[in-house]
């Protein structure tokens, strides 16, 4: 394991002892921990604004997984090797680290494919409790039709499509949150939707196209109140911000390994402990079991029930690294980096003629992702123009097209920062998208296209 | 930066993503064909009217919602079809396809394809091909329904 040792990762960031949000320096030094941000695009310089998508992997991140399979691969929870049990230790080891993220307990973590995976598991195991699996202690997760799931009109689909596949095939009903013309919801907004059928409220901690921070407070508070289960989505809430689930409340929260400087192929689902002892499993097969016969089979207690197959071994070692990675420079001092760029960003695009942002309007806190509409040229045309001045946005509606649907536009270009992004990474996208309209001859457009620049 | 992104928006695409030719009101006869984007949410319709009792095209209107590359390419079509019978416009529809896949080789045939020569330059960027595609792919279909 010589490798890791030699890595080391940002401490010499944070040894620094400041808090606050990071200084230039601080970032720049950060940026300079991740290899692939070190490459030039289209002949400049690489502005990564994209890891609202994935993240990219610091050195220390990408040694622990390269470290861990040439040294102790193996399969876990069986065979009596040394090898199986070092790769079995390290896994469970990872697990204990996730938690003490999170402040919860390690068997309150279940490894899942990515976060849509996790959010799965949740429905189709309300859905195998509808149908009677898990027997009496599941029935609290039992929906009858009338019984209602809500969600939000923001929802990523990732925490959409599998409430509407858990509505149809309970005859629950899916209801949706109103937002704004801006994307914005309140906890008056969800306490006009929350009420005695609520069974579940599945929203996401953070938005993924507007950056809005949801009211959790309130919408636990509503949902208990009426017996409810909360759901909260935290892909973009968990790689940014401390995030401690017994202060939350929440009774599940999903986010991705890839979101935060970890691998793809891991995400995890976190559940109250009295709440995945009851859920009955989504897959099944082996690691999961206890006695097996041709009939029927009895299921290991949680996490375990949850991870089916084969796991990702490696990827949750590494997702471990990048917890330390975060937890070593302070994810306050990450959230706090990314609301002074967030702040740059909204301020800095609603100055150019023709841009709009969506999500909170300026001076309403925001997580650190901006997404505009820029009148009369498509989202498409804006990403591949900034493309060619390597700068990494995203383009399209983001898996959010109920969202775009009711903000009027087919298609948003969004920027999201990390605690890599500099303001350097900003300003040279500001400068990019003044010139998008007039490469694009929109300055002077009289047919803009339809669904684009309306307002 | 200009030399790799004039080349995918050359000026007769851009002049073509404003003026989008053949967009608006739908005539009521021909066949009409939907195609959408589901990565970009891109959409277009179009619908191929027939000078009546024969099998060349009298008009191409489409209405849709997208990027320049899309509209523009729907927009030279509208420009390029009217007066092509139907297998004439399926070998234009082919021709083009061949160039969008080209991913920049060969010289592609202005005599066959008019204005459309300049999404040559499209064909480098794969994740725009489908763009440029969308309405000629919906034309097609209307030429198969028509000749059926």
């Amino acid at each position: 394991m010589t490798t890791t040792s030699t890595t080391a990762g940002p401490r010499a960031a944070a040894t620094t002892a400041s808090r606050g949000p990071l200084s230039d320096d601080e970032a720049a030094r950060l940026r300079a921990d991740f290899p692939l941000l070190a490459q030039e695009v289209s002949g400049e310089p690489l502005a990564y604004l994209d890891s609202g998508a994935t993240a990219q992997r610091p050195r220390a991140v990408l040694d622990a997984e390269r470290a861990f399979l040439e040294t102790t691969n193996s399969a876990v929870h069986r065979g009596a090797h040394t090898l199986a049990a070092l790769a079995t230790e390290a896994f469970e080891e990872a697990r204990e680290t996730v938690a003490g993220l999170l402040g919860a307990s390690a068997d309150e973590v279940v490894w899942t494919a990515n976060a849509t995976d996790a959010l799965n598991l949740v429905a189709y195991g309300m859905a195998n409790a509808t149908h009677g699996r898990g027997g009496e202690p599941a029935r609290r997760f039992a929906l009858r039709p009338g019984d209602e799931i809500v969600v939000t009109e923001a929802e990523h689909h990732a925490n959409l499509v599998p409430w509407q596949e858990l509505a149809a095939v309970t005859g629950a009903v899916l209801r949706a949150v109103a937002v704004d013309d801006d994307g914005v919801w309140t906890a008056a907004d969800a306490a006009a939707v929350i009420g005695p059928r609520t069974r579940v409220v599945a929203v996401a901690h953070v938005s993924n196209v507007t950056g809005l921070v949801a009211p959790v407070d309130e919408v636990v508070a509503l949902a208990h109140a009426v017996g409810a289960l909360v759901v909260l989505d935290a892909c973009q809430s968990v790689p940014h911000r401390p995030v401690d689930v017994r202060a939350l409340d929440v009774d599940f929260l999903a986010f991705s390994g890839h979101k935060m400087l970890g691998p793809t192929g891991i995400g995890v689902l976190w559940g109250r402990a009295e709440l995945l002892g009851a859920l009955p499993p989504f897959r099944t097969g082996g690691s999961m079991i206890t006695t097996v016969t041709l009939d029927s089979a009895e299921y290991l207690p949680a996490p375990q029930r949850f991870e089916a197959g084969t796991q990702p071994v490696s990827q949750a070692v590494a997702l471990a690294e990048a917890v330390r990675y975060l937890q070593a420079v302070g994810l306050d001092r990450v959230q706090q980096h990314e609301e002074a760029l967030a702040e740059s960003l909204v301020t800095g695009l609603s100055a150019i003629p023709g841009v709009r942002v969506v999500g909170p309007p300026a001076g309403v806190a925001r997580s650190g992702l901006a997404s505009f509409v820029v009148d009369g040229v498509h989202a498409h045309d804006v990403g591949q123009y900034l493309d060619a001045q390597g700068i990494a946005v995203r383009v399209g509606h983001h898996c959010a097209q109920p969202l775009h649907r009711r903000l009027g536009v087919t298609a948003t270009t969004r920027a999201s920062t990390y605690l890599y992004t500099t303001t350097e990474d900003v300003a040279r996208l500001l400068v990019g998208v003044a010139g998008v309209r007039a490469y694009f001859g929109a300055d002077d457009a009289v047919t803009a296209p339809a669904g684009e620049g309306d307002r | 930066m200009s030399g790799a992104l004039d080349s995918l928006y050359q000026q007769v695409i851009l002049d073509h993503a404003k003026a989008r030719h053949g967009d608006g009101d739908l005539p009521g006869a021909g066949a009409e064909h939907y195609e959408r984007n589901p990565t970009c949410g891109d959409e277009i319709t179009v619908r191929v009217a027939l000078v009546p009792g024969t099998d060349r095209v009298e008009s191409l209107r489409w209405q849709g919602a997208g990027c320049s590359i899309s509209m523009a390419s729907a927009s030279v079509l509208a420009d390029v079809a009217p007066g092509l019978t139907l297998d004439e416009l399926r070998v234009r529809v082919g021709a083009f396809r061949d160039m969008m896949r080209s991913r920049g080789a060969g010289e592609p045939d202005d005599e066959l394809l008019g204005d459309a020569v300049a999404f040559h330059g499209v064909s480098k960027f794969v994740m725009r091909v489908k763009c440029g595609m969308l309405a000629w792919v919906a034309a097609e279909a209307c030429a198969v329904e028509l000749a059926a």
